[in-house]
């Protein structure tokens, strides 16, 4: 069932891509992060697990800045990109969240054609000189959120007119068409059928081989399928973090124990 | 509970239950038929009002003409200067040849004439001044009967009052009988209503002037209304910091759209004619005045519709490293569009009805030509029915009607492509 050996460390390990250190998430008065520690590996996937409202999309959404566009939220502690302070003031949160692309619960892409919902970011970021190259680039994100073959024949049909299934391939698409280094993922499936679940968490697997992929998820079945990492998450803590094979079968905080036991959450 | 015959405890069969059922339902039927009186009283109002104005109205749509041969005599026609002819002398000489019998008599020959409207003389010096070689030619003209001759054809003079009481004695309802016996009268569809500008004559008077008025003022409402509001919804909803300063603003437009129209119009009178010295009477003005009004509206509607947009859509853009600037104008405004148009639009029909504002800034002046630019004096709509509501001439009772038809036309085709636009490009998120 684990495809990483219980004891983690055997395991290869990777070059770190995102290191947090002591960060505090505050929403007005509300302590919603506290003092979370993590080291998030390049070319892994990396699953946040926890009980509901513990904190999980918070600190996601904490990795692209993506909390930047809520007013009350207030984040504190060192985020680090590659080394990297991302909430530095030099720090642009508009490039860094093409440099972190992320893909929402519910699929969302634009109403607009599926071509233009992947090339909208290159557009933006003005990735392609001609339109020759903004198709390849099109067709290669395509191709990697493992959708061209559905849509191939349809680029101009609108988006909002696929199965979830595919909507949430085609925002997968959209997010790795600006070439990005490190895929965030908030409960990807929640809005799937198992079909469709099965098939993104494939491609999950796949975009492990050039992608940094943190995935929120509320099913442990699905953290233990395709995370090689997995953190638990209880009321803003960071209780656990580890191989996931190690965190399913050998957890060390009695807190794991109990949510992945089924006892609390 | 749900097993009462071994429990026990609840009876639902019990005969109170029964009462209270009956009482339930009739109380449901009671709400169910105060609910049709309702809606039958708004809607019989409604007919009411829509009737009573058609059945006065509906004489404006038509209008009576005579038909003439008219002698251009260049005895009274100077081909030099046809501008100056006597032409009230050339339709009496018409009028002797076909009561040739009245020849003589200034005072008869007098009441005759009035027969045609008093507008006939020019519109035939206009066709000559276009055309002098007509002069010394005898042309077919129609022209217009006077009002009371015009009532009399629409059967709006009772021939049974008394001629005392009468406005038209009997010789003069015999003279236009004779005429409508020759066949001369006719009756045709009053397209003039809308191609004239007003007149002192109701069988002249017509709407073009107004309905440009209005058009010009519309514009510069929406030129001014639609971009201010617009900018202003984006800045508050999108980018203002949720401070006090912002709720206060919040608070204020909210009470502006509820300032009684007429207070925008003391202030556009004080302020723009008072201390710019703008026109008076000018569309362009009375459109300033109106944006004032629109603008909370609009401001209100487009930040109802940008709220509309869902949050995942932001995200999305957002997510892909798009900046708040691309965010609003690349996705969420034109989302926001067909809502922004429709409460536009909404805005837009309450400024063209709007009456009081544009009453003090003096666009319910009597202007006989339609406005050329929006700088000019010219009446509107609303202010031309008031002023024709409040002429004595009986013409103009019709007319009244007629004019607020016209303008309810208007507002129902405004609103009736803001309920289009609604359907069209409601969304299903
Ligand atoms: N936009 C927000 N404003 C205020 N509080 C929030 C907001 N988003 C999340 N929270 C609070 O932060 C805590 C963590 O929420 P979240 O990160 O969404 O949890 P999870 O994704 O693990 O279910 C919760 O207590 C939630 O109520
Ligand atoms: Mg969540």
């Amino acid at each position: 069932m684990y495809d990483t050996p219980a004891s983690g460390k055997t395991a290869v390990t990777h070059e770190v891509k995102i290191a947090a250190r002591k960060v505090n998430v505050f929403y007005g008065d509300t302590h919603a992060i506290k003092d979370v520690d993590v080291e998030i590996e390049d070319k892994t996937v990396t699953a946040f697990i926890g009980p509901s409202g513990c904190g999980k999309s918070t600190f996601l959404r904490c990795l692209n800045r993506m909390n930047d566009t809520i007013d009350i939220c207030r984040v504190e502690g060192l985020i680090a990109l590659d080394g990297e302070d991302i909430y530095a003031p030099s720090i642009d949160p508009v490039q860094l969240r093409a440099k972190v692309g992320m893909v929402f619960q519910k699929p969302n892409p634009f109403p607009k054609s599926i071509y233009e919902n992947v090339a909208y970011g290159p557009k933006i970021h003005g990735m392609a000189r001609t339109r020759a190259e903004l198709d390849e680039i099109v067709e290669r994100a395509l191709r990697r959120g493992a959708i061209w073959d559905e849509v191939k024949d349809r680029l101009q049909e609108p988006g909002t007119g696929l199965s979830g299934g595919q909507q949430q391939r085609l925002c997968i698409a959209r997010a790795v068409a600006t070439e990005p280094e490190v895929l965030l993922m908030d409960e990807p499936c929640s809005a799937l059928d198992p079909i469709a679940t099965a098939q993104v968490e494939e491609l999950i697997d796949e975009l492990r081989e050039q992608y940094s992929v943190v995935i929120v998820t509320h099913s442990m079945q699905q953290a233990a399928r395709v995370s090689q990492k997995t953190a638990f998450f209880h009321l803003g803590n960071l209780v656990e973090f580890g191989e996931t094979g190690q965190i399913f079968t050998n957890p060390h905080d009695p807190r794991t124990e109990s949510y992945i036991t089924g006892r609390i959450g | 509970m749900t097993d009462q015959t071994s429990s026990g405890s609840f009876d639902w069969t019990a005969p109170e239950f029964a009462a209270r059922l009956n009482k339930r339902k009739r109380s449901q039927i009671a709400l169910k038929l105060a609910g049709l009186a309702a809606i039958t009283i708004a809607f019989g109002m409604l007919f009411l009002l829509v009737a009573s104005l058609i059945s006065t109205g509906r004489h404006a749509f038509t209008q009576t003409f005579v038909q003439i041969e008219v002698f251009l005599d260049p005895a009274h026609i100077d081909s030099n200067d046809p501008a100056r002819g006597n032409y009230r002398q050339v339709l009496t000489d018409t009028m002797v040849k076909l009561f040739p019998d009245v020849a003589d008599d200034r005072a008869e020959l007098r009441r005759l004439t009035t027969i045609l409207s008093n507008g006939a003389q020019f519109s035939i010096r206009d066709s000559v001044v276009a055309d002098p070689a007509l002069i010394g030619q005898t042309v077919a003209v129609r022209v217009p009967v006077s009002d009371p001759y015009d009532q009399l054809n629409k059967g709006l003079i009772d021939r049974e009052t008394p001629e005392a009481n009468r406005r038209l004695k009997d010789d003069e309802i015999a003279n236009f009988d004779l005429l409508k016996e020759l066949g001369m009268v006719s009756k045709p569809l009053n397209r003039w209503l809308i191609t004239n500008a007003d007149s002192r004559f109701p069988e002249l008077a017509g709407l073009k002037g107004a309905i440009i008025g209005s058009f010009y003022a519309l514009m510069t409402c929406f030129l001014l209304a639609f971009p201010i509001g617009i900018g202003a919804a984006i800045y508050l909803e999108e980018f203002a910091p949720k401070s006090r300063v912002s709720d206060l603003i919040e608070i204020n437009i909210n009470n502006l759209a509820a300032v009684p129209s007429v207070v925008f119009g003391l202030l556009a009178l004080a302020v723009f004619l008072g201390w710019f010295g703008m026109p008076r009477s000018a569309p362009f003005v009375g459109g300033m005045t109106l944006a004032l009004m629109t603008l909370p509206t609009i401001i209100i509607a487009t930040r109802a519709a940008l709220k509309a947009v869902p949050p995942s859509i932001r995200e999305a853009a957002l997510g892909v490293g798009a900046s708040k600037h691309q965010v609003v104008f690349g996705h969420v405004l034109p989302l926001a569009m067909p809502g922004i148009l429709t409460g536009t639009i909404i805005g837009l029909a309450q400024a063209l009805g709007e009456t009081a504002p544009l009453l003090l800034i003096g666009m319910n002046a009597f202007i006989t030509s339609a406005p050329a630019t929006p700088f000019d004096s010219s009446t509107a709509l609303p202010t031309q029915i008031f002023i024709w509501a409040d002429s004595p001439e009986r013409g103009f009772v019709s007319r009244t009607s007629a004019a607020i038809l016209v303008l309810l036309t208007f507002l129902i085709f405004m609103n009736a492509i803001a309920i289009f636009l609604r359907n069209k490009f409601e969304r299903k998120w």
